[in-house]
């Protein structure tokens, strides 16, 4: 691996997801201390913090570097704060690669926690019509899980799915999440269950989407030569992507009320989900073949196997194949959402990303436990949010 | 205007209501021709290639395949209006693709239509719809509802 692409991950750490309303600063300092001391490295050694934010309440994550630093104590370390919907924690690693990679820093401290309320996503208040998230929600009630329900509709019109395999996905996800302490959910789900709860946004019932949580994740990135002095360097960063969609959209995503025009433009050979991992796998030099695990966002289980087509680990229309043959569980030949996937944690978004990351760096390090993937030397973790965010992360074993 | 009800807050010059009937109003690029529903609020074409800053008024067509559909089981938050003293009325969404402009164009579905009507595939027509604002005040919307008796994708008439 060139000088180019070395970035360490020499600490992870998390605050357990669940739903207790307390302040995000008390879940973010938790990680943050867990991911330092995961690395062997107190706070006064943190020479950047980059927080996640979250856009709720005016101000937005209150001011999330800031925050967090607070609460961990003031020593004057500058601080970033980033905002990318879903994508916001790989954003903030992104920054924090940057400032590494650019020799401004050694030690930085990348953190995103949220606390969530119950129930469905909703904008920010006040009359906002210059604002699509506002519009959507105004003029048609189209919530985050109606548009999930539009894809997975979609796919079944497409694939031949049906809701016994979105069920299937939810079932895998919970028997991995029920192995990880810091999973939300920890109980094993039989499809039947999944069949029989509420119909949300038809064809998605209840447990086939993602709650809303709290929860808070860290990681201490370092330059690769500060992590070999700490012995630290066995996970490195090899490329994070992070770009906007391409015009034309081919997609009604959310939260836009249309897709773009096809009319006057082609479309890009690959969609813009499509194009997150495969910019990502082209910086680190690699292929979907070369992937011994995901973390991919299954905001909805129907999504979770849409992502597998996404990401190059089969063909487009074979990901039921993929999921019935056992490949993406645990023991399978490449384990989907190993840590559980936010079927099992919920959404933090801040912290999502960055809890991505968390769980291919155990993974690789070999210290998953019970879930631990057997030899796993290269991740991926995907994910996509509002207004054109999204984003990928490759981590590998040095 | 053809029953006096005012566009929603928020679509003023997105659609248009006219003895010829209602059309939903794409902004065209004067300079490419690219459309963009809705029209954008922000000057400049939404082609990279294009330096265009201007937009015009273009109706986009009527009728389209349904793409995909869903329902909303559960009230969504605010700021989805909610008329005091009135119960939550399930509602259908619709995501329907036209054909001349390649593009897909989400709406309500007519209140008269259940989900379960609902086929990806159907031909569907745009059609004026009504929203009831929180104090009980009447909004134009638009909304999609199926054209009976013609599938799309299979050829087939049904019932």
């Amino acid at each position: 691996m060139s000088g180019m692409d070395s970035v360490a991950v020499a600490g992870v750490g998390m605050h357990p997801w669940g739903a207790w309303g307390k302040p995000f600063a008390e879940y973010g300092s938790v990680a943050a201390r867990a991911a330092l001391a995961d690395a062997g490295l107190g706070w006064r050694d943190v020479q950047l913090v980059v927080g996640g934010e979250t856009i709720r309440n005016g101000y937005p994550g209150f001011v999330a570097g800031s925050a967090l630093s607070q609460a961990l104590g003031w020593h004057g370390a500058p601080v970033a704060s980033c905002y990318a919907a879903c994508a916001t924690g790989a954003q903030a690693l992104s920054t924090a690669r940057a400032h590494i990679l650019a020799g401004l820093a050694d030690v930085v401290l990348v953190v995103g926690a949220d606390t969530t309320p119950k129930g469905f996503f909703a904008p920010v208040g006040g009359d906002r019509p210059d604002d699509p998230d506002w519009l959507r929600f105004r003029l048609l009630g189209a919530t985050n899980p109606a548009y999930f329900g539009l894809y997975a509709r979609r796919r079944m019109a497409l694939c031949g799915s049906t809701e016994a395999d979105f069920a299937a996905v939810k079932v895998k996800n919970a028997r991995a999440g029920a192995l990880n302490p810091y999973a939300r959910f920890r109980a094993e789900v039989d499809a039947e269950t999944v069949l029989n709860s509420p119909m949300v946004s038809d064809p998605l019932r209840l447990l086939q989407i993602c709650a809303t949580s709290d929860g808070a994740a860290a990681v201490v990135l370092t330059s690769e030569d500060y992590a070999r002095r700490l012995n630290k360097d066995a996970v490195r960063i090899r490329a994070i992507s992070a770009p906007t969609p391409t015009y034309p959209r081919t997609v009604p995503d959310f939260p836009y009320l249309a897709s773009d025009s096809m009319a006057t433009a082609a479309p890009a050979a690959r969609t813009f989900r499509e194009s997150l991992a495969h910019a990502a796998y082209e910086a680190a030099g690699i292929g979907p073949e070369d992937v011994d695990l995901a973390e991919v966002y299954d905001l909805t289980t129907a999504m979770e196997l849409d992502w597998y087509e996404e990401i190059g680990l089969c063909a487009p229309g074979d990901a039921e194949k993929l999921l019935h043959e056992g490949a993406t569980a645990l023991g399978g030949r490449v384990p989907v959402n190993a840590s559980g996937g936010l079927s099992s944690f919920g959404e933090a978004i801040p912290a999502q990303a960055i809890a991505q990351v968390c769980e291919l760096t155990r993974q690789l390090r070999g210290d998953a436990g019970d879930r631990q993937v057997a030899g796993a030397r290269v991740g991926v973790a995907v994910n996509q949010g509002l207004f054109g965010h999204g984003s990928a992360i490759v981590v590998g074993r040095a | 205007m053809t029953d006096g009800i005012p566009a929603a807050p928020g679509t003023e010059g997105w659609f248009r209501e006219s003895p010829d009937g209602f059309v939903l109003l794409a902004g065209r690029c004067t300079a490419c021709g690219a459309l963009s529903f809705p029209p954008r609020t922000v000057p400049g074409c939404p082609d990279p290639g294009c330096e265009g800053l201007d937009q015009s008024p273009e109706p986009l067509s009527t009728t389209g395949t349904l793409w995909s559909y869903t329902d909303a089981r559960y009230a969504p938050p605010p700021p989805y209006p909610r008329p005091p003293d009135t119960e939550f009325s399930p509602y259908a969404l619709a995501a329907v693709e036209l054909a001349a402009e390649r593009m897909i164009v989400l709406g309500q579905v007519a209140p008269d239509i259940p989900a379960e009507a609902l086929r990806v595939g159907m031909t569907m027509e745009l059609a004026p719809g009504t929203l009831l604002s929180s104090t009980g005040v009447e909004e134009r919307v638009w909304n999609w509802r199926p054209v009976a008796g013609y599938d799309a994708y299979t050829g087939e008439a049904h019932a």
